[in-house]
């Protein structure tokens, strides 16, 4: 086919355009790094610090990601209210917490008083995700596309303000759990007992949702309707009891981890779950969406990436205050990872009616 | 059997309502609206919203009965209503009984003794009685609604809406009328209260309301059969003469209402020329863009810096310069930021340009960039537009004197805005009747279809993202001089969903569309300063409710009026199949 000299001038501007981009996302990472290092600012015991945070921050992102990953791989749809399915969650730990609290039972069982919460998290915000999928989102399965997302934006600002309306717009501080302060040393190094509690907790129930995926019925049952939602119905399964359940299971991850981040922040107000939601999304994009592993592999990558990137990457070309620049990290490895590699590091090649 | 049947179902509606009433009390609607009278001295705006709960709940659950018995008796619709009603307010006064044992606050800060005292109206324990009764009052008034005749029904429905929308902006009008004049303000008094409509107000505008629906609906439809009938010359003067009148309104309305309504207007139109310009994006190219906010903010910005006597001042050009060049920038951010996410489609363009977006607003805000961008303390001192001459540039933080008329107050930069969205709005709508149009609605249709009959994607989905960003780019330049300075933390991700929000709800793809859902989403929320709190709360609720009623939009273009219908037809035939 001719095409004409605009035309070919346009590709060529695009792809010219795209390699520029990424060429300069590589010579921020190299000389950044470069000169990070020579410079010398951070000592090894810094570094570990940095990647510690990250694996803790990582491991929160990936349990709200598992929620995105889940849904999108059997509705192909975004649930932009799942961060704040995460804020929910961190409301009725807190509550828990706080009332475990003035009885004195976490003092007398510091472990229970750590579970008690966590499990009224991930109940709390199931029962508030099946109720979300049932009232927004279940009338508008079969709506072109944009419908069920914007829908979504309806349901996550409805949640937002709802909780503003309950418990007003200022933050509260998550009561204190006296085993978790101060720090263990291990080989060598101190590290935060809240970090680590925090990233063990998270490996636990994500080993947990993977069996469940993995070897249960229902787990199974999810797989084939991800597949194809019809054939799965022809087979005896009741694709809508499973698209609730997935719904659930991923809120009570986010619920859950809406109660680990509060322990490692110690405060929690009703804008919390924005940015976390916005993130591990990139998370899940990151691993390759729809993809169980792949979400819990892009939300390690992201958070060592945000924890140490601005430190090592930024710092290094001079520029000041880099942690301000945080969410910009995480935001550029987003339409990166959209750019370059949309299916993801573990996904499965999408084709371009998935994407 | 039957009879227990319809009884249980009244009751589930009842619940159902009454959970709503809770939740309304719990996010402090109630508590905060009564603060505001629908009629002084006879029901407060907390009342209403309550009462209209029970009413709804009364109405639903007498439908109801019929698709539970089939048939059904007036007494049982009746019942239903009641019952439904009772629950509704029994839930309520419920939440009384448990507050005064145990202390609700402590989790729920609206469960105060204050609100408590408006749900027994003032009587204490001794009052809880009264909601139940009121409850099922309201339920049998909302039952017996439903057993009137159409004819009488529509007229009372919007009788007493169009009573809640005067009570609503009654101090405004009041305040506007009052400045009008000795004598209007007489009037105003009469029918004006500063927290709601006086009695007398509210019994004469439900009679002028009502009695002009019933008799439109009597005689409506002879009164535009003998227009129709008018020579063609007539009907155009008609038409001519109607549009002299909205234009004359306009012109006058600043100098009427004050720099509040002005103020308000212009917000209205900043929203309608980004909504226009996410219009092209989203509405003809079928393009998301959920970090729209970036292109107002480059033209924010461009002018500020290009404009400003400030310390970030750049050049100091007047702002009639500033502007094409703001808008020259936003086009070519536009294109800068439609290039790398050409390829990507759908929801993933949707987070991508939502991340655009958040890194623009963190990166004007961080201090990285503050040396060019001012970071948190953003760009200040943004000179007025000015027809004539400005005297040279002095020095850091002098404004620079006009020497001819200065853009100064709301009422002066109404002018500007409503002029520039008039004008946008008509490049708007002949670029969608263009080839170029037509192309981005084939895009938006299918992709690889459109591609396959020639329409060259690249090109076509960039000038979408240019021209797009053009209009809001513009937007950001008029709001710049409005307030008078920038900063990045008011160039949040809310705007972006604000203007995807009105575009949706006023119609996708459609022009008034954009218009109308501007007023109801923008215009509205910023004059009832009550329901300000409870605005995105509202907002979400809309765009839920939209989605699944009406998803065209309340003034839809024709092709998406005809696509959503078609495929609700798809729909049942599919099920009727099965």
């Amino acid at each position: 086919m001719r095409t004409s000299f605009t035309e070919r001038f346009v590709d060529l501007a695009v792809s010219g355009f795209l390699w520029g981009f990424r060429i300069l996302m590589v010579l921020v990472i190299v000389l950044g790094t470069f000169f990070t290092v020579r410079a010398g600012k951070y000592t090894g015991e810094q570094w570990i610090d940095f990647v510690v945070f990250g694996i803790s921050q990582g491991a929160i992102y990936a349990m709200i990601a598992l929620g995105y990953t889940m849904v999108y791989g059997i509705l192909r749809m975004i649930n932009f209210a799942h961060g704040d399915i995460f804020m929910t969650g961190a409301f009725a730990g807190y509550f828990a917490a706080v009332w475990l609290n003035s009885i004195g039972f976490v003092n007398r069982n510091p472990v229970l008083g750590l579970i008690i919460p966590i499990l009224a998290a991930m109940i709390f915000s199931a029962a508030i995700a099946m109720l979300v999928e049932k009232v927004a989102y279940r009338p508008l399965r079969t709506a072109p596309r944009l419908v069920p997302l914007i829908a979504a934006i309806g349901a996550s600002f409805f949640i937002e303000y709802s909780f503003r309306g309950f418990f007003g717009p200022g933050k509260y501080a998550y009561p204190p759990i006296k085993v978790l302060e101060g720090d263990w040393v291990i080989f060598g190094v101190n590290i935060l007992k809240v970090q680590v509690v925090v990233a063990i907790a998270a490996f636990i129930m994500m080993a947990m949702l993977y069996s469940i995926v993995k070897y249960t019925k229902v787990g199974k049952a999810m797989r084939a309707v991800s597949e194809n939602k019809d054939t799965a119905a022809l087979m005896g399964i009741d694709v809508n009891r499973i698209i609730v359940s997935t719904f659930a299971i991923g809120a009570a991850m986010a619920g859950a981890a809406g109660v680990l981040y509060a322990l490692v922040y110690r405060q929690i107000d009703w804008f919390m779950g924005f940015t976390p939601g916005v993130k591990a999304f990139t998370a899940a994009v990151l691993g390759g969406i729809g993809n169980i592993p792949g979400a819990m592999v892009g939300g390690m990558v992201l958070g060592i990436f945000e924890s140490v990137g601005p430190s090592l990457f930024l710092e290094g070309l001079g520029i000041t205050r880099a942690y301000q620049l945080k969410d910009v990290i995480a935001y550029t490895m987003l339409v990166m990872i959209l750019l370059f590699r949309p299916q993801g590091i573990l996904g499965e090649q999408l084709s371009k009616q998935k994407a | 059997m039957n009879k227990e049947n319809f009884l249980w179902d009244a009751a589930k509606v009842g619940l159902l309502g009454g959970a709503i009433g809770v939740f309304l009390c719990l996010i402090g609607m109630v508590e905060i609206f009564s603060k505001r009278d629908v009629v002084e001295g006879v029901i407060t705006l907390g009342q209403f919203v309550l009462f209209a709960t029970s009413v709804s709940a009364g109405l639903i659950a007498a439908r109801r009965t019929s698709d539970v018995l089939g048939q059904t008796q007036p007494s049982q619709r009746l019942t239903a209503g009641l019952v439904a009603g009772l629950l509704t307010d029994l839930l309520v006064t419920l939440l009384v009984l448990v507050g005064n044992q145990t202390n609700v606050r402590a989790v729920f800060l609206n469960a105060s003794p204050a609100l408590y005292s408006l749900l027994t109206f003032g009587q204490g324990l001794s009052g809880v009685w009264i909601l139940p009764v009121i409850g099922a009052v309201t339920g049998l008034i909302g039952a017996a609604f439903l057993l009137l005749p159409e004819s009488i029904r529509r007229p009372v429905s919007r009788g007493v809406l169009f009573l809640i929308f005067m009570a609503l902006f009654s101090n405004l009008f009041r305040v506007v009328l009052i400045n009008q004049g000795a004598v209007w303000g007489v009037i105003a008094k009469r029918l004006f209260g500063q927290t709601g409509l006086t009695l007398l107000g509210a019994i004469l505008f439900f009679i002028i309301v009502a009695g002009y629906n019933a008799f439109w609906a009597m005689r409506g439809s002879n009164i535009r059969s003998r227009l129709n009938q008018l020579p063609k010359n007539r009907q155009v003067g008609l038409r001519v003469g109607l549009y002299v009148l909205i234009a004359l309104i306009a012109l006058g309305l600043p100098q009427v209402s004050g720099p509040f309504i002005a103020q308000v207007i212009v917000i209205i139109s900043l929203y309608i020329l980004m909504g226009l310009g996410l219009n092209i994006t989203l509405g003809f190219a079928g393009l998301l863009d959920l970090g729209f906010v970036a292109f107002y903010a480059i033209g924010a910005y461009t002018v500020g810096l290009l404009t400003s006597y400030g310390p970030f001042g750049l050049q100091h050009i007047p702002f009639w310069v500033a502007v094409p060049i703001a808008v020259l920038v936003a086009m070519l951010f536009g294109a800068f930021l439609g290039l790398p996410v050409l390829g990507v489609r759908g929801d993933y363009l949707a987070i991508a340009t939502l991340g655009f977006g958040e890194i623009i607003r963190l990166l004007a805000g961080s201090d990285f960039l503050a040396p060019f961008f001012g970071g948190p303390q953003g760009v200040i001192g943004i000179q007025k537009p000015c027809f004539g001459t400005l005297s040279a540039f002095l020095s850091v933080d002098t404004p620079r004197a006009c020497n001819g008329l200065e853009l100064n107050t709301p009422q002066d930069i109404y002018y500007l805005a409503v002029v520039s969205a008039l004008l946008i709005a008509f490049i708007a709508w002949r670029l969608r009747e263009s080839r170029l149009g037509r192309a981005w609605m084939a895009i938006r249709e299918d992709e690889d279809v459109a591609e396959a009959l020639g329409v060259n994607l690249v090109q076509t989905k960039l000038l979408a993202y240019m021209l797009g960003a053009a209009f809001a780019g513009l937007g950001g330049a008029i709001f710049t001089v409005l307030i008078g300075s920038i900063f990045a933390s008011s160039m949040q991700l809310l705007v972006s969903i604000n203007v995807v929000a009105l575009i949706i709800v006023g119609g996708m793809g459609s022009i008034p569309g954009v218009v109308v859902g501007a007023i109801a989403l923008i215009g509205l929320p910023e004059l009832l300063r009550e329901v300000s709190e409870f605005r995105y709360l509202i907002y979400g609720l809309i765009l839920i409710v939209m989605m699944q009623a009406k998803p065209e939009g309340l003034w839809p273009s024709q092709s998406a009026k005809r696509e959503l219908h078609h495929a609700d037809a798809e729909n049942v035939t599919a099920e009727t199949m099965v």
